[in-house]
């Protein structure tokens, strides 16, 4: 069943083309990456799909109901979840409470002005913590972990609005490789789960072709390849785009995907 | 040395320091406070610090008043509604002030008869001129020495009459002592002049003229006659424009307090000659004990007394001269010695009238005149408050006591 | 109106214009390389007045003719271009780091030092400076007299614009400061000597402030109010023109110096209102001024109240203090007590703040327009309604509620410097409407006769009235800043992506926040006012805005308790400095001074790191 689709989507910034009839859709409990070379307009693309940008043209529909120019908060009470390149978390909060706090907008609560928040909805949130492994860091401060932790703790925020479509810009940029992989793991048997569906962008191949179930290419704003990893690694298009880094292409040795 | 031995020496230190000056005196020193605005007015204020320093370390030399020397604790009001009640709880709660006197502006002479009339504590404004000090916020515990607004103003329309002038604009700023001088000026020359209109008004913010605009503004207005309040840096500001733009060449020009050397002295050369104003001719004066004061002034300041210089130094000596009459430092007893009583000062004697607590210091008044590198008043005459004083039936009916 | 006149308003609007943009242009770079709002620019541009004043004279003795005035001016603007170097070695250095608000703060302590130290280097009376040789008479233009050193002046505003321009496009120094202006981080990167870059911007940004101030003396009398009267306007025109824009600083100036030229036409009686209001109307058009950019400045919205462990004593401890503070009237006398009561209602006036700046992160510059509001709501209230104090203090809260819902929904849009200054502009509106509309509220002189009802009238019963509101109120915007509302908006803090990105409403929680706020301050000035017995407009002025911000600093912004203790200490030491020493403005901008470089974090949040770092 479609979860999100994506129709001829267009934006350019003071007549530069950012993405030019973009159509694409996902299904649920699927993880589709997007990859192109940098400027290809991975995040236009992205950001229009999660409402940080408006489209000039198109439609993006979720469950067949268009979120085109919904905003961000709104997608997100329709069941869109995100995290970003570089992990925006609560810095002031501890991580159980970075949690708590999603729990409590998600259940719109958020204008409560009385009873405390200190307590509210912790153990569903040391529930997700659990899910991505950070139940024992949940009373550290956010500003005290490390850069991969703070990438799951963002990962549990995005989970506490019970997304059905998580959006994961780069979720890997930043971590070590061996992180890389545990984090992508912990994704798609979260994803798998619970059906969400997942759209992400990626520049490590490593962890596009060992975790993508298709993939997009882009290119100066346009789509010129869709389709499994497989049929992306021998598209002559795509090897063209990437000439001069054959080897980003190539099949991931060493490492084993689950 | 040990703890205990130092909090000893300490204690014997302080209990030393604290018996001393009280074998000294016999009787502690009556206290009055004083409060100015000396950071924001300072050009005004400190010649009036020096004033009153001036008397009361004379007045100490003599003897004090009672057999007890007089102190004066002195604050600074902040040039604020706020901070100047604030201060004035301080010296009258901690200080123990017997009374208090002081402040410039309009605004915090009118805060300060609010608070004398509820804390029930006698104060004498020594620089405030708008009228309502003594007039609608007037009450039976405030008391103005220097001639109010409608006074001055008085003094100087009654000159205009003389002039012709019919078409007036008006240059004032815009807050409670340019605007109660503008009403007055309005309500006086309408009276006394028949025919006379105010084809012209402005009123920039206290020290935020825009000197060109407003003396164009004033001009296309192409009155005959000025009436100006500006002081201080809007008061040059305003006259190097108009006397480069030609404002004051056919005009008859009025102006409160411009003859005063605080105002006058910064002008330089640049003083608009035969503008008609009040000020002090301080180095004209001949009468012998006036000229005695300032040659004490200048002998002991090394620069020539101001008109804040004159005032402190009277305010100070009719206080002491209540007090004495008063055989006390109790309010009721202050008031009843300061109503409709006599003093003898430096400017001659002045009269304190009861009905509005106004005394009858009057003004000097004449023509601003370029001697040598600086500006100086000429064809003054010393003009007697008593003369120019509200009516005793405009007084009543406007105060609320 | 015939055409002459209006071209003379109008040359006289762009002669104010040129002088205003002279010293803006300073103000601008120094903010665009160091991201430092300085306040203290307009004491620059004050010194640059009395410097000239007294140096230029003395040349012009040596009669070498015209050349020794413009020489004269030149060398005052260099010697305040070398206190600016004074002033950027001494301090700003030691603070670049710091949180923008604690900038701001040591630039304003450098302003209450630099008044005083001014009226004992060249004394309390107005300094009168020559004329410019050759340029005493004037020029006819249209059979109207025009002075010809303001067609001078005209001329000189475009001229520092083309030699600004050149520096910034032709010099090495200038590509590092367009560089700095644009991406502070890619000047590190660079490894440019940052330092020197620095100290080379304050130069040129006091040496502009300084030959604005110059330029003046042939017009106006050195004297000691400039600094804050050139401030607030150079303010205006570096915010309209857009922050870091010298382009944006000229175009504003231009607007202004007509705007101000013409305005005295038609309200020469609100000649204060409408600079500000230009400022609200294009902030609320463009949010970034004519040609600024969007930006966080410097970063510092992380900084802020933080989730602590709360300790067990938590309760024991808030019922000593109030216990203890109850207990005074038995050994305060009458004047302690109104002390007390004034420091609680500051109190709670900096705890109000606190809601905005160390929950929210919203720099408010202009919480004094609340607590204003709520005071003459509560004055308006007893003199035109006759309501007694019970009645009014409800209607004064109501007054700065309402108005802080109307502040909050333009502010609310903006971020950073230029939501403070939309804050600031708000305020300055309020103060013109009091101090300008004289029918209602009494203008300068305020309304007086605002006393308690009898109950309350006493030092003891009104203190203890005033403990009891504060107490109520800090405890309930503590209960606020720890309920999901207070979290959401740390949420917004901490990163405005990640709170959108969970479906919070940003702009409607800040806009509550100033609400809530607002009501707060509002509830401290209708005490204030009561405990005065008057109001006037100084209450809704840039000092009392600064007066609680100083009190939330000096505390610290990263504690709750912060802003209590403040107040505290704030008003303590003003209320001993000042009747010491004549010299009380030098004393207490030196002891800001220093709290801000010995306790950057503030007094509580100091005692708190040393607490940590013990344990």
């Amino acid at each position: 069943m479609t979860l999100l689709s994506v129709q001829h989507l267009s934006k350019s910034f003071g007549g530069v083309a950012a993405a030019r009839d973009v159509s694409f859709t996902l299904q649920r409990g699927e993880m589709l990456a997007i990859i192109g070379p940098n400027g290809a307009g991975k995040s236009t693309v992205f950001n229009m799909v999660g409402g940080q940008l408006r489209p000039d043209g198109g439609a993006v529909l979720l469950d067949g109901r268009s979120i085109t120019t919904a905003s961000p908060q709104k997608r997100f009470r329709l069941g869109v979840g995100r995290t970003f390149q570089v992990a925006q978390t609560f810095l002031s909060m501890s991580v159980a409470e970075n949690v708590q706090m999603a729990l409590v907008s998600c259940r719109r609560e958020s204008g409560a002005l009385w009873s405390s928040a200190r307590h509210r909805y912790r153990d569903e949130a040391i529930g997700l913590l659990e899910q991505v492994g950070m139940a024992d860091a949940a009373d550290a401060p956010c500003s005290a972990l490390a850069y991969g932790d703070v990438k799951r703790v963002e990962l549990a925020v995005a989970l506490a609005g019970q997304p059905k479509l998580l959006l994961m810009d780069e979720p890997t940029a930043g971590m070590a490789a061996r992180e890389r992989a545990d984090l992508m793991d912990l994704t798609a048997s979260i994803a798998d789960a619970k059906g969400i569906g997942i759209l992400f962008t990626e520049h490590d191949m490593d962890v596009v072709f060992g975790h993508a179930e298709r993939v997009i290419v882009l290119v100066r704003g346009r789509i010129i390849a869709m389709g499994s990893p497989d049929d992306i690694r021998q598209d002559p298009e795509v090897r063209r785009a990437y000439l001069g880094d054959e080897h980003a292409l190539e099949k991931p040795k060493g490492l084993n995907p689950a | 040395m040990t703890k205990a031995s130092t909090t000893r020496w300490l204690a014997l230190g302080l209990a030393l320091a604290l018996s001393f000056p009280a074998a000294q005196a016999q009787q502690a020193p009556i206290k009055i406070g004083e409060l100015n605005s000396y950071a924001r007015w300072a050009a005004f204020t400190v010649p009036y610090r020096n004033g009153w320093q001036m008397a009361l370390d004379e007045i100490n030399a003599k003897g004090g008043v009672l057999g007890r020397q007089l102190e004066i604790v002195s604050r600074d009001d902040g040039a604020t509604t706020g901070d100047a009640t604030r201060v004035a709880d301080e010296l009258v709660t901690r200080e123990g002030a017997a009374l208090l006197f002081g402040s410039f502006q309009s605004n915090v002479g009118i805060a300060m008869a609010d608070y004398a009339n509820q804390k029930k504590i006698l104060y004498i404004a020594a620089e405030p001129l708008t009228d309502a000090v003594t007039m609608a916020q007037g009450n039976r515990y405030t008391f103005r020495i220097r001639p109010s607004n409608y006074m001055q103003v008085g003094m100087l329309v009654d000159q205009a009459k003389a002039s012709g002038a019919k078409r007036w604009a008006i240059v004032a700023p815009n807050y409670e002592y340019g605007q109660s001088a503008a009403d007055v000026f309005k309500r006086l020359i309408k009276e006394r002049v028949p025919g006379a209109e105010i084809v012209a008004e402005q009123y920039p913010a206290l020290g935020k003229i825009e000197a060109g605009a407003t003396v164009s503004a004033l001009e296309q207005a192409k009155p005959d006659g000025i009436f100006n309040v500006l002081f201080g840096p809007d008061l040059t500001q305003f006259v190097r424009e108009g006397n480069t733009r030609g404002l004051f060449e056919d005009a008859t020009v009025l102006s409160l307090l411009t003859g005063e050397p605080e105002w006058l002295l910064p002008l330089k050369d640049e003083v608009p000659e035969g503008w008609t104003v009040t000020g002090y001719p301080w180095d004209e004066i001949t009468d012998p004990k006036h000229k005695a004061f300032i040659d004490a002034y200048r002998a002991k300041f090394k620069e020539t007394p101001r008109l804040g210089s004159l005032l402190g130094y009277m305010v100070v000596y009719m206080i002491r001269d209540t007090i004495e009459r008063a055989g006390s430092v109790e309010t009721e007893a202050m008031i009843k010695a300061l109503e409709d009583a006599k003093f003898d000062t430096v400017v001659g004697p002045v009269t304190m009238r009861g009905i509005d607590n106004q005394s009858t210091m009057g003004a000097w008044i004449g023509k601003l005149v370029l001697k040598g590198a600086n500006g100086g008043m000429t064809d003054w005459s010393y003009k007697d408050g008593a003369s120019f004083m509200p009516t005793e039936a405009s007084v009543k009916a406007v105060r609320k006591d | 109106m015939d055409l002459s006149f209006l071209a003379i308003q109008a040359l006289n609007g762009l002669s104010s214009a040129s002088s205003l943009f002279i010293t803006a242009c300073g103000l601008t770079l120094v903010f665009g390389v160091t991201r430092i709002v300085n306040f203290a620019h307009g004491s620059l541009y004050m010194i640059g007045a009395y410097t000239a004043a007294t140096l230029v004279p003395r040349l012009l003795e040596l009669s070498f003719g015209p050349v020794t005035f413009w020489a004269g001016i030149l060398a005052s603007a260099i010697i305040v271009g070398l206190i600016g170097i004074l002033i950027e070695v001494l301090l700003l250095r030691r603070i670049y780091g710091a949180p923008e608000l604690f900038q701001l703060l040591a630039t304003f302590g450098v302003v209450l030092v630099v008044q005083d130290l001014t009226i004992l280097i060249f004394g309390p009376e107005d300094i009168l400076g020559p004329r410019a040789p050759g340029l005493r008479a004037p020029v006819d233009i249209l059979g109207r007299r025009f002075p010809s050193y303001e067609l001078v002046l005209i001329a000189a505003g475009p001229i520092v614009l083309g030699l600004v321009w050149l520096l910034l496009r032709k010099t090495r120094f200038g590509v590092l400061v367009r560089a700095a202006t644009q991406d502070r981080e890619m000047i590190a990167a660079l490894g440019v000597n940052q330092a020197l870059l620095f100290t080379g911007t304050l130069f040129l940004g006091a040496f502009l402030a300084g030959l604005g101030g110059a330029l003046q003396i042939p017009r106006v009398s050195a004297h000691a109010g400039m600094d804050l009267s050139i401030i607030a306007e150079a303010f205006v025109v570096t915010v309209v023109g857009g922050m870091g824009s010298v382009p944006g600083a000229f175009l504003a100036a231009i607007v202004i110096g007509q705007l101000q030229a013409f305005g005295i036409l038609i309200f020469p009686k609100s000649t204060l209102v409408v600079v500000f209001l230009l400022m609200a109307v294009v902030l609320a058009v463009r949010p970034y001024g004519f040609f600024g950019r969007p930006e966080v400045i410097g970063g510092t919205h992380a900084v802020g109240i933080a989730s602590r462990e709360r300790s067990p004593f938590a309760v024991l401890a808030v019922l000593a203090v109030v216990g203890i503070l109850a207990a005074l009237p038995l050994i305060g006398d009458a004047y302690v007590l109104k002390v007390a009561t004034e420091i609680l209602i500051f109190a709670l006036f900096a705890f109000s703040l606190q809601l905005l700046i160390g929950v929210g992160g919203l720099v408010s510059f202009g919480h004094a327009a609340f607590f204003g509001l709520g005071a003459y709501g509560a004055a308006l209230a007893v003199k035109w309604l006759a309501l007694p104090m019970e009645a009014a203090l409800p209607t004064g809260l109501l007054l700065a509620a309402l108005g802080a819902a109307l502040v909050g929904a333009f502010v609310v849009r903006l971020s950073g410097i230029y939501l403070a200054m939309m804050t600031l502009a708000a305020a300055q509106i309020v103060f013109a409407v009091a101090f300008q509309w004289v029918d209602v509220t009494g203008g300068d002189n305020g309304i007086v006769g605002v006393w308690p009802s009898a109950w309350a009238s006493g030092p003891t019963a009104y203190y203890l009235f005033a403990l009891a509101l504060t107490t109520a109120v800090v405890l309930l915007l503590m209960r606020i800043i720890d309920a999901p509302f207070g979290y959401a908006l740390r949420a917004a803090r901490d990163s405005a992506a990640r709170a959108e990105a969970i479906g919070l409403n940003i702009r409607r929680h800040r806009w509550i926040a100033f609400i809530l706020s607002g009501a707060a301050a509002g509830l401290a000035g209708g005490i204030y006012a009561f405990s005065r017995g008057s109001v006037d407009p100084t209450l809704l002025g840039i000092p009392t805005s600064v007066d609680a911000l100083t009190m939330l600093l000096v505390g610290g912004i990263q504690t709750v308790t912060g802003p209590l203790v403040g107040a505290g200490v704030l008003h303590v030491l003003r209320d001993q400095i000042m009747p010491l020493t004549s010299l009380w403005r030098l004393v207490l901008g030196l002891s800001i001074i220093a709290i801000v470089l010995i306790f950057p974090r503030g007094i509580v949040g100091t005692l708190r790191a040393w607490q940590e770092e013990r344990a």
